[in-house]
């Protein structure tokens, strides 16, 4: 279970994230909802180490993570743009992960990660050569091919035309489910919030303003914001 | 709060600093001892000879200087208008040969400078001042035809196509549009063509005779001929200054300017027709022919008598002149890798770090570019007798070769590592991999396409190396540059066609080499 407390961060003078509160349980699926600018991206990057807090405490399991490095926390994070190594295969981006981990033999796991995004045959392919739905996908399977055990989704689908997205909406959700992975995701959109996941989290100006499922929010908006925001 | 103070020294931030400085270690000591402790004691030398002031040493700076300004400008520009018909032509269409003729024209570039030096002697044009300004420009038209039309054919069409259509003429749009997008890659190409000429060494020692001389040149003449390594080391000082000037500004600009563009892959070249067709076939093959007179004269003059024979002969003064061939062969190897391991490093720490730290680093690996070899040259003989004397060991040869091509490495592997988005290190980091994996798994795989140029370019900068090695060569370490030098310098129409021949055998070497080197990146970055 992920557990965020009191988190602040601070970047170049600027306060980013102010006093941020959220939860994650195991096989838990959350997303993050707010508009551009919210602090959003940052709260991910924090989690995932590649930002330090200027207070507050990010807890795995009761245990603070806070010192621990990027690599030695077994997260997985979906970057806005993929950023899939270009100088790599398909099959060397999917494995990354897990030669970093130790295996020598990636193969199985990578073709295994692979059909489970639908992109059974492409191991050799330059990622250069994919469309952006390919890319989309093959950034999933590398981020989940690892099985690590906190996967988060940076706009997973931000970068997409509108009738890609709503079938990989649907896949994205099957695929975190079928795994039981416990997942954060963070988006500007209020459909794809509400089709991925389970619990939605509203950021505002750094902030997690309310938490709750779709009718929760609804029934009992905190304020007027969340209310015009969410409805 | 405590543990604020805790992760002040803990963890992931040590980690990082103990690789940057296991990193910037080798590089900084290399070029602390070679090049940084020399430059000290050239300075001490050179700003005691200033501050007593003899007679007549101002005028003398100030002469040496202005004509070494002054001809380096008029060569940068000469240079851009030569270029201009060519890279125009290479960079707007596609045409058969259009690859060859880049490959042609990249030919002089390649050519070590003596050769060049020889091959205008062998056209008749000694001892004057158009000599050295046509070397110039014959040397360096390549540097603009590459860095400029390299930028050039990949700006995406579109953008050029959207100011037609938003009312603008061909002309503007090169004016308004396609002339301040090339704009890095210009001044970049100035900044290389005007330092290659501010400290140009040794086409002016051969085409300028006694009458014109250069900064590098009188140094070389005041330590190497007349043994006032005083006065020598004062107009280091003054060099020094130039150049320092020069870099700081190119450096400041480069950084401001990194922008990411919006570059098209491959290049989408059109393919010329009607009248552009002429101008194209003009251009290039106008190019082309003026670039070949002084080569195609140099060969052909070199078989006019039995010059090559006279190579293996045993000479009582020169030595057998064919052996020298070993010699540069085995130096330019050791420094190819000298330089390419230290460049890698350096780029490393360049680009690992931003702010003004990293920023001095760059600029004190780019000094021995500008620096020139000459000052690299000078220096190991003014200071390499401390701690203990090692002026006398042929090694010297192939550090002081390194250090000549250590800015090359550096240069060609840099905006590859800038290239690199933060977050593709960051998907490795959070994949699992640890600040040295990443290094390796990233930035080595993607740096060592282009440390493959930079270790290129470091072979053939060893191979043609004059300036320093003329400070530093022993009989028994005579690099085929030096032994063109020597026979160049005798009297007597056989050594002349000895240098014309050796000369020739030394460009076959390089071109080789360089030949090589393309084919075997072509084979496996066809992309690039």
């Amino acid at each position: 279970m992920l557990e965020v407390k009191a988190l602040d961060v601070v970047i170049d003078a600027k306060p980013i994230l102010e006093n941020v509160d959220l939860q994650v349980a195991d096989g838990e699926i959350v997303a993050v909802l707010g508009p551009s600018g919210s602090g959003k991206s940052t709260l991910l990057r924090a989690i995932a180490g590649l930002v330090e807090p200027a207070t507050g405490e990010i807890e795995w399991d009761g245990v603070s993570i806070v010192n621990v490095p990027p690599h030695r926390r077994n997260f997985g994070l979906m970057f806005q743009g993929y950023a899939l190594f270009p100088h790599m295969t398909v099959a060397e981006n999917v494995g990354f992960g897990l030669k970093m981990a130790g295996n020598d033999d990636t193969t199985s796991q990578v073709e295994e990660a692979l059909a489970a995004v639908g992109l059974q045959g492409f191991e050799p392919r330059q990622v250069d050569s994919l469309s952006g739905g390919e890319q989309q996908r093959v950034a999933l399977a590398r981020t989940l091919a690892p099985n690590p055990r906190l996967v988060m989704l940076d706009e997973p689908l931000g970068a997409l035309d509108r009738n890609l997205r709503q079938q990989l909406v649907t896949d994205t959700r099957q695929l975190l489910e079928e795994r039981d992975v416990t997942a954060l995701v963070v988006t500007h959109d209020r459909e794809e919030a509400v089709a991925l996941s389970n619990r939605l989290a509203l950021m505002r100006g750094g902030t997690i303003v309310q938490t709750g499922t779709l009718e929760h929010l609804l029934a009992e908006p905190v304020d007027e914001w969340v209310a015009t925001f969410i409805s | 709060m405590d543990r604020r103070v805790d992760r002040g020294d803990g963890g992931l931030t040590r980690k990082i600093r103990w690789g940057w400085i296991a990193a910037a270690a080798p590089p900084a000591l290399f070029i602390g001892y070679f090049f940084a402790y020399p430059l000290i004691r050239i300075l001490t030398l050179g700003l005691s000879e200033l501050s007593i002031g003899a007679s007549g040493l101002e005028a003398r700076l100030l002469r040496v200087g202005w004509f070494t300004l002054w001809q380096a400008t008029v060569s940068t520009i000469l240079t851009f208008l030569a270029a201009a018909p060519l890279t125009w032509a290479v960079s707007s269409y596609r045409f058969p040969g259009r690859r060859l003729a880049m490959a042609l024209a990249t030919v002089p570039f390649v050519l070590p400078t003596v050769v060049v030096g020889t091959a205008f002697v062998a056209l008749g044009w000694t001892e004057s001042i158009a000599a050295i300004l046509a070397a110039h420009v014959f040397f360096n038209v390549a540097v603009v035809v590459r860095t400029v039309s390299t930028l050039w054919s990949r700006i995406d069409p579109r953008i050029h196509e959207a100011a037609r259509v938003l009312g603008a003429s061909e002309w503007v749009v090169f004016r308004k549009v396609t002339l301040p997008l090339l704009r890095p890659a210009i001044a970049a190409a100035a900044s290389i063509v005007f330092l290659f000429t501010f400290t140009s060494f040794g086409v002016v020692l051969i085409l300028g005779g006694f009458q014109y001389a250069t900064l590098e040149v009188e140094i070389y003449r005041q330590a190497v001929t007349l043994f006032d390594l005083p006065l020598a080391a004062a107009l280091a000082v003054v060099q020094l200054v130039g150049v320092t000037g020069a870099l700081y500004w190119y450096s400041r600009y480069q950084e401001r300017t990194a922008v990411a563009w919006t570059l098209e892959r491959g290049t989408n070249l059109k393919h010329p027709r009607g009248r552009a067709r002429l101008a194209v076939l003009a251009a290039t093959l106008g190019t082309l022919v003026i670039l070949a007179v002084p080569v195609s004269v140099l060969v052909s003059r070199s078989l006019s008598g039995n010059y090559y024979q006279a190579l293996f002969v045993d000479d009582p003064v020169v030595g057998t002149p064919i052996s020298s061939i070993a010699n540069s062969l085995l130096f330019a190897m050791v420094a190819t890798v000298l330089a390419t391991i230290i460049g890698i490093m350096a780029a490393t720490v360049i680009t690992g770090r931003s702010g003004q730290l990293s920023r001095w680093f760059d600029l004190t690996l780019m000094l021995p570019l500008g620096t020139s070899a000459v000052t690299i040259g000078f220096g190991f003989i003014v200071a390499l007798d401390w701690p203990v004397d090692i002026r006398a060991s042929i090694w010297l040869v192939p550090i002081a070769h390194a250090l000549v091509a250590i800015p090359f490495v550096v240069r060609s592997t840099v905006p590859t590592l800038r290239s690199v988005p933060p977050e593709t290190r960051q998907a490795a980091a959070i994949l699992g991999a640890s600040p040295f994996r990443v290094w390796r798994e990233i930035d080595l795989p993607i740096v060592s396409r282009a440390a493959l140029v930079g270790a290129a370019f470091a072979f053939v900068i060893s191979l043609g190396e004059f300036g320093a090695t003329s400070f530093i060569a022993r009989p028994s370490s005579t690099t085929m540059p030096t032994m063109i030098f020597r026979l160049l310098s005798r009297p007597g129409e056989v050594s002349f066609g000895m240098a014309m021949a050796l000369s020739v055998v030394l460009a076959v070497v390089t071109l080789g080499v360089v030949l090589a080197i393309d084919r075997a990146r072509f084979g496996e970055l066809g992309s690039f």
